[in-house]
């Protein structure tokens, strides 16, 4: 069972969690008109093999939405933090 | 003699009665310095397409290049159902044309892919979900396709094991059933259209991983794999849960993420389950093999992931419907499950056709339906190869349909890959 690790509850099963996709994408400013930035922002995605940064929102614990990092090749989590601090020092 | 290397009573008959051997199904092919069509990817979908360009198109220099055996991927994972009950304009004939495909495959294949027309039910349990399924079989009987509304006492006829209890947490209101649907032995459609392919003169070549896509200008030249340089006219991408990977070797990024589909099979009893059922309540469907197991699937695991290995809170999920559905089913025993990786889309819908480069044919994006798209998938990707030009059923399918904010999201879910 894939367990993630929220800042505020511990270590929990990943069942405690939504899941809200990659977490590396940069918003188009509020108000752009740029349909490519747009539609890549919403649209496609790296996928990759290895490294990830994703977001979880802890549903049946805190509420609160964390990035993780995890390695999609293995399952293997690493660091994660609050969304909102951005990531630690 | 080609006569006698065909599949038939009297080779088998033959074969039975002399020391005469079976031949290998298809060569174990050494790949050439350059063909004219590359398919990467030895999936049912690759070989589908390899079989029907020499077949049809008579282009017959033609390679499938496969990283492992042929089948690995999710065409061997898969849980084997086919149906036609789409209800989105193009998607309803796309499917209905696979079927018809599938009807004729075991003759036109000379292999027996075993395809049992079992029928599908789907299920409503509740009468808005039933308006839902009654639209559906509308749009399917204007397009000529078989589909028959059924209220809840001819549910209960046809399935009379299933939970119609008071206390139901979900009770059966009535479905949807398609008599023609059903289910086929996957390894055997394989293998059918390997062998099919190879006797056209197509190269499957095993054990051959492609690493790098060649380009000169604009325009895909041919690939680099671990068996060396291959060159290409055409290269077409058909490698399911690995999309992404093979589009970044050209600097494409997809609208595509891969994720984890789990299958499940109990140990086996007797002739129990004669169709194939699906849940209303939850995405969760259910056969019989011929062998006896009981095959079951559900949603896929949520998170992205390449692992092949999927998670055990699903095996709950699915058992808990099953049971929910199938109250003997508590008595079972799970054998085995497996994941296949699968290419998810943001609107559940793949993309076949040419790509952004010159040469270069894309076919990805399947989700959980891609086993019963074969056919089709292969008649109209070697159209698009031979004509330069999307076959007519596949236009819906464009790669930038969503940039135009034309998704074709069949089960009305969201645009996300993780929801669909
Ligand atoms: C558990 C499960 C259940 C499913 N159930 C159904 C169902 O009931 N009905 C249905 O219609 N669909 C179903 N599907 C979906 C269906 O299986 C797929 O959409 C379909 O098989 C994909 O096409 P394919 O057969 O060509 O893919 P695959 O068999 O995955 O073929 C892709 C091939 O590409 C190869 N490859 C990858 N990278 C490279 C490379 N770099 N070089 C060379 N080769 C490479 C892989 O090894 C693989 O063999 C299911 C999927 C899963 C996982
Ligand atoms: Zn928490």
């Amino acid at each position: 069972m894939l367990r993630i690790t929220c800042p505020h509850c511990g270590e929990r099963d990943y069942t405690e969690y939504r899941y809200g996709g990659d977490a590396t994408k940069t918003r188009p400013a509020h108000g752009s008109g740029d349909r490519d930035a747009w539609y890549a922002y919403v649209f496609e995605f790296d996928n990759p093999l290895g490294a990830h940064r994703e977001y979880w929102q802890h549903v049946q614990g805190c509420r609160q939405w964390i990035v993780l990092e995890r390695d999609t090749a293995t399952n293997a989590v690493g660091r994660s933090w609050l969304a909102r601090d951005g990531e630690p020092r | 003699m080609r006569f006698l290397s065909r599949y038939s009573a009297l080779s088998l008959a033959r074969r039975a009665l002399t020391a005469a051997r079976w031949s290998r199904a298809w060569r174990a092919a050494e790949p050439r310095a350059a063909y004219d069509v590359i398919v990467i990817g030895g999936g049912g979908h690759g070989l589908a397409t390899a079989y029907y360009l020499a077949g049809r198109h008579g282009i017959r220099r033609v390679a499938v290049l496969e990283r492992s055996y042929i089948g690995s991927g999710n065409a061997g994972r898969n849980t084997t159902l086919v149906r036609s009950n789409y209800q989105l304009d193009g998607n309803t004939q796309f499917f209905e044309h696979s079927l018809k495909l599938w009807e004729g495959l075991s003759h036109e294949l000379n292999y027996n892919v075993m395809l049992s027309q079992r029928g599908q039910l789907v299920l409503a349990h509740g009468p808005g979900q039933f308006d839902v399924l009654a639209r559906k079989g509308n749009i399917m009987r204007l397009n000529g396709i078989d589909a028959q509304l059924m209220d809840r006492a001819e549910v209960g006829r046809l399935l009379p094991f299933l939970d119609y209890s008071a206390s139901c947490r979900f009770p059966i209101y009535g479905g949807l059933f398609q008599p023609r649907a059903g289910t086929a032995r996957h390894d055997a459609v394989v293998w059918g259209y390997a062998r099919a392919a190879d006797r056209l003169g197509v190269d499957i070549i095993e054990n051959c991983e492609v690493g790098a896509i060649l380009r000169e200008g604009d325009a895909v030249v041919g690939v680099e794999t671990n068996r060396g340089r291959i060159l290409a006219g055409r290269t077409a991408i058909c490698v399911a849960g690995h999309s992404s990977r093979l589009a970044a070797m050209v600097g494409l990024r997809l609208p595509v993420e891969s994720h984890l589909l789990q299958a499940f099979v109990t140990e086996p009893i007797k002739p129990f389950l004669d169709h194939v059922v699906s849940f209303g309540a939850e995405l969760f469907y259910i056969s019989q093999s011929d062998r006896g197991g009981m095959v079951f699937g559900g949603h896929i695991d949520g998170f992205n992931s390449y692992t092949q290995r999927g998670q055990l809170a699903k095996a709950r999920t699915v058992a808990e419907c099953a049971v929910a559905l199938i109250p003997a089913m508590s008595r079972l025993r799970i054998l085995r499950h497996w994941a296949g990786i699968q290419d998810m889309t943001p609107d559940g819908s793949p993309f076949i056709g040419r790509a952004p480069l010159r040469n270069l044919y894309l076919n990805a994006g399947w989700c959980y339906q891609g086993f019963k798209a074969t056919p089709a998938t292969g008649w109209c990707l070697a159209h698009t190869i031979a004509h330069d030009e999307e076959h007519p059923l596949i236009r819906h399918l464009s790669l930038d349909r969503l940039r135009e904010a034309n998704g074709y999201d069949e089960y009305g879910l969201g645009l996300k890959t993780y929801r669909q």
